[in-house]
């Protein structure tokens, strides 16, 4: 069992929580993940790990409460438990060995996982420039995280609520048409739409481009596949040999139609736990 | 119950196996309860007289475990259950594990002197109905020996690892036994379905036996990952390692489509069902998606638990894919059985050359080609060639791909000096000792995959090396 000993709500639907979890808090690296099931007959789900601290012995995750797990996970509170908790998982990111400049990318859902990249990226003594969207100001979250370990941050909205009215990659493309600013690489993390549109926009500028993926895993330790994707014509497994890939090798349309592979079930399972909340039944 | 000489005298003449009797197939595929039944008292006494107590008893050559088969059979035939049941666990940790998955037919009961004019003595059935009367009896606890202030890290919770734990910790030694998943048990939990091996009933019970005997249990740790082997020697402060991490790696069959929706690894296809217990949803929050018509490509114990399993959830259609013959299938013949009297369909010399999608990625179809069998191959099977313009379109939903897994690397990969085997396994003598020292390893990462016996039997062999090696240090 493992104790949540924090718990912050981010935004409407964003919710971080740090975990008692000192094995794991141990081995942390950025870029890594974690598997969790909130209880007994939950389902398996890998977050980012956001931050870990070796001496409290604590991970910290956040989430975005889209489907039911995650929804029930935010009706935890601080001194509950999580059933399971396991990781590290996957491989840490690289960090590059030349001092240079990177560009980092978090949309929606990506903007959680993105924070501790870039501040490894920060710590390692890389320029960082960030960019964060999402549909509305209110889904915006880590705002001042990422502002104290970038260069710069740009903020963009969908809908116009607070910064640049559009989305991330026009604010890319002004950078990457900007020939004064050489830039080393670019790390996007969000919605596979987003990270699609961003690994077709910097192809043709060659720059080094990386995405980290969120493909639906069951063990994450590489012994079901179910989070095969297909990177350079190879077929990978992200839980192993990811969760980062080079985002001009992934195949993203194979990859989007295989995330799509429970939406119906997804939905039932949201159905249900909403209904059982109602009645009072859940948990 | 006690049988005049009349009748004993007729049991030895008696040529075939007392049936066990089972679920009737149209009613049990819409189910996941256990398929036998197993034996009542009187059947199994009557089973036993059977056994003709050879001096020079062959079936105990064919027990990878060694265990007195006579002479349980024996305490049987006198109906001292409790004592019968104390002779098999001298060998065997997880006797009704075993009496209900071993490949009898290939060992033990493929030895047996009654086989030649009949069929052999049920000894598996026999084993099953010893290990189901304790566990309804309530498990006896060993008393725990002197501690030898030693202490050993086991890796991996299958029957290699668990086997190893339970030795080690009878022996005195403190005995942490680390798992990756949230469950222990291994392939008995995640890849044997519940209709043929019982995870409450059955599995846990004979875990808690392992956990009484004082192993100390962590689940959700990954080693290599959570903790390095090394860490645990530097850190943990362990004397000993036993690494029993199993063949849990998919393979695939490299043809194009592989990646569409509805192909599913069995790991992940029989990890849901299991493990997650997809076949709950949604009480239980795991989903599985499955088509009407459902190919399993291959024809071991794996690919007949997908076949079975996707029965019972439902399809209404499912075929066995094999490139080779009947004579060939790896399967334990009740398994095969078992499927045939369930009407799974059995397509034999035809290998899967693509996998059809729809315009959703969706599989629509499986592409395959006849074979024929040629000349023995390495493994001296008759090797299957495809017959050339013999394609066709097998019109499925859902694809199984069931035709072997390798050794996970994750463990090679990040401890030094262990030396490899030609397919990621671990090398390991027939004590079990590794190329590096106070490193024992075995089961499928050893052997690659092969049965929960082997692996019992390995975790035996190798906690007896490491009580040796504990007391040189
Ligand atoms: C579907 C299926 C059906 C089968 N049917 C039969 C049958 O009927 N009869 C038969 O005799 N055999 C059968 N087998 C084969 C048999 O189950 C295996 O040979 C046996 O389980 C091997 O045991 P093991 O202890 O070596 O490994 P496993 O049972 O594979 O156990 C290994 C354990 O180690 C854990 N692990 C792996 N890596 C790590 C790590 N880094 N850190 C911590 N833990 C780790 C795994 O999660 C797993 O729990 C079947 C296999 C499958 C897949
Ligand atoms: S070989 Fe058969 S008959 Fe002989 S002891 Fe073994 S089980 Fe009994
Ligand atoms: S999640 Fe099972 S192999 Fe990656």
């Amino acid at each position: 069992m493992f104790k949540i000993v924090t718990k912050k709500v981010l935004s409407e639907v964003n919710k971080l929580m740090e975990i008692e979890a000192p094995l794991v808090a141990r081995k942390a690296q950025p870029g890594q993940f974690i598997i969790l099931r909130v209880r007994e007959n939950g389902e398996r789900i890998p977050l980012t790990i956001a931050d870990s601290d070796k001496e409290k012995g604590t991970i910290t995750i956040i989430f975005q409460e889209v489907g039911k797990t995650t929804k029930e996970l935010g009706t935890l509170e601080v001194g509950e438990y999580l059933s399971d908790f396991v990781g590290p998982l996957g491989r840490p990111m690289e960090l590059p060995t030349a001092p240079g400049r990177v560009v980092a990318v978090g949309g929606g859902v990506g903007i959680a996982p993105i924070y501790p990249k870039v501040k490894a990226f920060h710590d390692a003594g890389m320029e960082v420039v960030s960019i964060i969207g999402a549909r509305t100001a209110d889904l915006l979250i880590l705002e001042d995280e990422m502002r104290a370990v970038s260069k710069e941050l740009h903020i963009c909205t969908d809908d116009g609520t607070k910064g640049h009215h559009g989305f991330v990659s026009d604010i890319l493309q002004k950078m990457l048409d900007d020939k004064s600013q050489k830039i080393d690489e670019i790390i996007a993390v969000g919605p596979l739409p987003m990270m699609r549109v961003i690994a077709n926009q910097t192809r043709p500028y060659g720059v080094k481009t990386l995405v980290s993926l969120n493909p639906i895993m069951v063990d994450g330790t590489g012994m079901c596949g179910c989070c095969r994707v297909s990177v350079g014509g190879e077929t990978k497994f992200s839980c192993v040999d990811g969760p980062v890939f080079d985002a001009h090798e992934v195949d993203f349309d194979e990859l989007t139609r295989r995330s799509r592979t429970y939406l119906d079930e997804e939905k039932i399972a949201l159905e249900k736990f909403e209904h059982d909340c109602r009645c009072g039944g859940g948990k | 119950m006690s049988l005049d000489k009349e009748t004993i005298k007729e049991l030895r003449k008696l040529k075939e196996k007392h049936p066990m009797p089972e679920q009737d197939p149209r009613e049990r595929i819409k189910n996941f309860d256990e398929v036998p039944f197993g034996y009542d008292q009187e059947t199994a006494v009557k089973e036993a007289m059977r056994c003709l107590q050879c001096k020079d008893a062959k079936c105990v050559e064919g027990c990878p475990v060694e265990v007195d088969i006579p002479g349980f059979i024996k305490l049987i035939q006198e109906e001292k259950f409790d004592e019968g049941i104390k002779k098999l666990k001298e060998k065997n940790n997880l006797p009704a594990v075993c009496g209900r998955v071993c490949p009898q037919e290939s060992q033990c009961e493929s030895f047996c002197v009654r086989g030649k004019k009949g069929q052999p003595v049920a000894i598996g059935r026999l084993e099953r109905f010893l290990a189901d009367y304790e566990l309804a009896k309530g498990v006896e606890k060993p008393e725990k020996p002197a501690p030898s202030g030693k202490r050993v890290a086991v890796v991996g919770s299958g029957p290699a690892g668990l086997t190893a734990a339970g030795d080690l910790a009878r022996m005195g030694h403190e005995v942490v036994l680390y798992e990756a998943f949230h469950a222990t048990g291994g392939v008995l939990r995640y890849g044997i379905p519940e209709f043929r091996l019982p995870k409450e009933k059955i599995l846990q019970r004979e875990v808690d036996y392992i956990a009484s005997l004082g192993v100390d249990i962590r689940t959700n740790v990954v080693i290599g990952k959570t903790i390095t082997v090394d860490e645990l020697f530097d850190e943990e402060g362990f004397h000993a390692v036993f690494i029993g991490t199993g063949a849990g790696l998919p393979q695939f069959l490299g043809i194009p489509g592989e990646n569409c929706n509805g192909v599913y690894s069995a790991n992940e296809f029989l990890t849901r069902t299991n493990l997650m217990k997809a076949y709950k949803f949604p009480e239980w929050d795991t989903p599985i998606k499955l088509a009407k018509k459902v190919a399993v490509v291959g024809a071991g114990n794996v690919a007949m638990d997908s076949a079975r399993t996707a029965l019972r959830l439902g399809a209404e259609e499912v075929h066995i894919v094999y490139r080779r013959s009947d004579k060939e299938m790896p399967a334990r013949a009740e398994e095969i059985e078992h499927a045939k009297e369930e009407g799974v369909i059995f397509n034999l010399l035809t290998n899967p050359v693509k996998i059809i999608a729809d315009e959703n990625g969706w599989v629509k179809g499986m592409e395959c080609i006849k074979m024929e069998l040629g000349e023995p191959d390495e493994s001296g099977r008759a090797r299957p060639v495809p017959i050339k313009g013999s394609e066709f379109i097998f019109d499925v939903g859902t694809v199984v791909i069931a035709i072997g897994n390798s050794p996970n690397p994750l463990i090679p990969q990040t401890t030094s000096g262990l030396e490899l085997g030609k397919k990621g396994t671990i090398k390991a003598d027939s004590d079990g000792a590794t190329t590096r020292k106070g490193i024992f390893a075995g089961g499928d990462i050893v052997t690659g995959a092969a049965t929960v016996i082997l692996a019992m039997g390995a975790g035996k062999v190798a906690a007896r090396a490491i009580d040796r090696y504990l007391s040189t240090l």
